[in-house]
């Protein structure tokens, strides 16, 4: 059947996604044609969000050796306890299976489920089979701690693991090993799992990457050239940002030093659910978007880079949530687009992050968190 | 209490000894229950029998329960066989809170033994700061728990709050456009509890919203009240 009516809604995300695309493809001046005739579009249709079009980052100033593109976070329960983290998912698996061209992989940044049930973490594996092009799974805390990974190891394999594409060295680490705090308490794994899932939890521990993975990672990198751009995908950021919220990696420094000796290194974590930029030396550090819900900004501690998305609008459940692509350079560095469902995209590029932030700035927000 | 105290005319000793009660329990729950079988997986109906955090004391859950139902209904059956413990600890060790006010300074000074206004003992003192936080702690313990907002979608406040992290009391009252009006903080809360938490109404006098709304507001102490800021 061929279906004649599209919903406002449909329309809406093809004027948008028209625009987006033209972004990448073209250069300033007929940019700012294509994005004059998408709001124009945009405006005609009576379809001008909460925030209206902004000129986003100038098209970049060099094509990307290709994109990959990443959904995260969506803590799944089963859809008889709450369908609309389901729904959220769908959409964003809908989002990047309409990216033309396709992206090369989809990374999947961690926390499938919400309570790492296996019913959870099942649900989330059949939804994410419906992605196209080839996906990379990461494991999040809320994956995790009922049986310790047995039921993630056993649906997507390994969670430290690393590849090689068109010239990038990627790895994927488990950034979200924790020390054990239940042991000693005696908790039950259901006990411990509600521990970690609370953000604001103060009785789990902070996370890690381990000296087994440390080690893991000494060797992965051991036959790689100083030379060679190196991506890594982590859950939680590989800095230290916020300990009270394990906006932290504990020993975000030692992995830095293992990556210090490579010209270009690009991180890409989930964990945070908002725009959240950062670099350290020749470190940078990208976060994305979830699809369940935004996370305020951590009271302290937020890098100088990262220009924050305006505060989400509590009467819109899917603001400030969204999925994103990444495109990779041949340096290794990227330009971050964090899809904003409700907004127009926000990119993040290399050449912001190079010049430290004096250039290719991204919009400032006018509601920042407080 | 403080002014049921004076009325009722009972001892200064009497509060002393309720205080010293408090400070007893204040070990908490170090050691929490252990599942015989774990509840999880099972998914049919039926009950898990389980040993409370103490080691002895029997309980059991429904095979069935979601995390949440299950920490709260385990968290009753212990609070049920020891009514002396003390479930405050426990939720301020979990949910780092904000300290009341030190209102130490109050002991000094004063006009007088014939001026008995003004006169603060230190077990007054005691027991404000910890029936003010016990208020607070309630409504920690409600913010955190998907169960007792009555949430049918498992969804509970501190998901997308964080520490309380952007519900900004000190900005009440103000006017919210998308409800036409100008509101008080309990009304947003409320707005959130029907919307993402998609719970049960509650009353603006509902001994959880006001729970709550003592939370919220004693996170954000030592903020400059700014009423209507966007
Ligand atoms: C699914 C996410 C979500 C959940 C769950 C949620 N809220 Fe909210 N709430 C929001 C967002 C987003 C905002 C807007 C925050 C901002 O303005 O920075 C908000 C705003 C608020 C505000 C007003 C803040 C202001 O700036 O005026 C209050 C108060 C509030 N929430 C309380 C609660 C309470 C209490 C609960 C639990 C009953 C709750 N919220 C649950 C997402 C949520």
């Amino acid at each position: 059947m061929k279906i004649k009516h599209k919903s406002v809604e449909t329309r809406y995300m093809e004027a948008r996604r028209e625009f987006f695309n033209g972004l990448a493809r073209v250069d300033r001046r007929s940019f700012l044609k294509i994005s004059a005739a998408a709001a124009g579009a945009a405006a005609a249709s009576g379809l001008i969000p909460y925030h209206s079009f902004q000129p986003v980052a100038v098209a970049a100033e060099a094509q990307p050796a290709f994109k990959f593109a990443y959904i995260s976070d969506s803590h799944l329960y089963e859809k008889h306890i709450n369908d609309r983290f389901v729904r959220s998912l769908l959409r964003a698996v809908e989002d990047v299976n309409a990216l033309d061209p396709q992206p090369d992989f989809v990374l999947y940044g961690g926390d499938l489920a919400q309570l790492g049930r296996p019913k959870e973490l099942k649900l989330g594996a059949e939804i994410l089979k419906g992605v196209k092009a080839p996906l990379r799974m990461m494991v999040g805390e809320h994956d995790w701690y009922l049986d310790l990974g047995a039921q993630w190891r056993e649906l997507f394999g390994a969670p430290t693991y690393s590849f090689d594409h068109k010239g990038v060295h990627f790895v994927t680490l488990n950034s979200v090993v924790e020390r054990d705090f239940w042991t000693a308490r005696g908790l039950t794994p259901m006990q411990r799992m509600m521990t970690v899932a609370g953000l604001d939890n103060g009785v789990q521990s902070p996370f890690s990457v381990g000296a087994e993975q440390l080690e893991w990672l000494r060797n992965d990198l051991a036959g790689v050239a100083p030379t060679t751009p190196v991506v890594v995908f982590s859950h939680s950021p590989l800095y230290k940002l916020y300990k009270k919220w394990n906006f932290w990696t504990d020993d975000a420094e030692d992995v830095q030093a293992l990556l210090a000796r490579f010209a270009n290194v690009t991180v890409i974590h989930g964990h945070t659910h908002q725009i959240l930029t950062n670099r350290i030396g020749s470190i940078h550090f990208h976060g994305v978007l979830a699809t369940a819900w935004p996370w305020p900004y951590a009271p302290e501690g937020l890098p100088e880079l990262t220009i924050q998305m305006s505060r989400p609008d509590p009467f819109n459940p899917m603001d400030g949530c969204g999925n994103g692509e990444v495109h990779v350079h041949a340096d290794g560095l990227v330009d971050k687009v964090y899809n904003l469902w409700n907004r127009a995209p926000i990119i993040v590029g290399r050449r912001y992050l190079v010049s430290n932030g004096k250039e290719a700035v991204p919009p400032a927000p006018n509601r920042i968190s407080y | 209490m403080c002014v049921d105290f004076v009325r009722t005319g009972a001892g200064k000793g009497a509060v002393a000894a309720v205080l010293a009660a408090f400070a007893l329990a204040g070990a908490g729950c170090e050691e929490r229950s252990a599942l015989k079988r774990p509840a999880h997986g099972a998914g049919g109906g039926g009950e898990t029998e389980v040993i409370l955090c103490d080691g002895s004391t029997p309980g059991a859950v429904a095979a069935a329960a979601t995390g949440q139902v299950l920490a709260d209904s385990l968290m009753d059956q212990w609070k049920r066989a020891h009514p002396e413990r003390d479930w405050v600890e426990v939720e301020k060790e979990q949910h780092e809170l904000k300290p009341p006010a030190d209102n130490s300074a109050l002991l000094k000074g004063g006009q007088g033994p014939e001026h008995p206004y003004g006169r603060v003992t230190k077990q007054e003192l005691l027991l404000w700061a910890r029936e003010t936080e016990k208020f607070v702690v309630e409504g920690s313990r409600i913010f955190h728990s998907a169960e007792l907002l009555g949430s049918t979608v498992a969804v509970s406040c501190d998901m997308c709050h964080p520490h309380a992290a952007n519900t900004h009391p000190e900005t009440y009252p103000k006017y919210q456009t998308q409800l036409g009006r100008a509101v008080l903080l309990r009304d947003m809360i409320e707005w959130c509890i029907e919307n993402p938490v998609r719970g049960a109404h509650l009353s603006g006098d509902d001994p959880r919203m006001r729970a709550l709304e003592a939370y919220i507001i004693a996170q954000r102490s030592g903020t400059v009240m700014v009423y209507g800021k966007h």
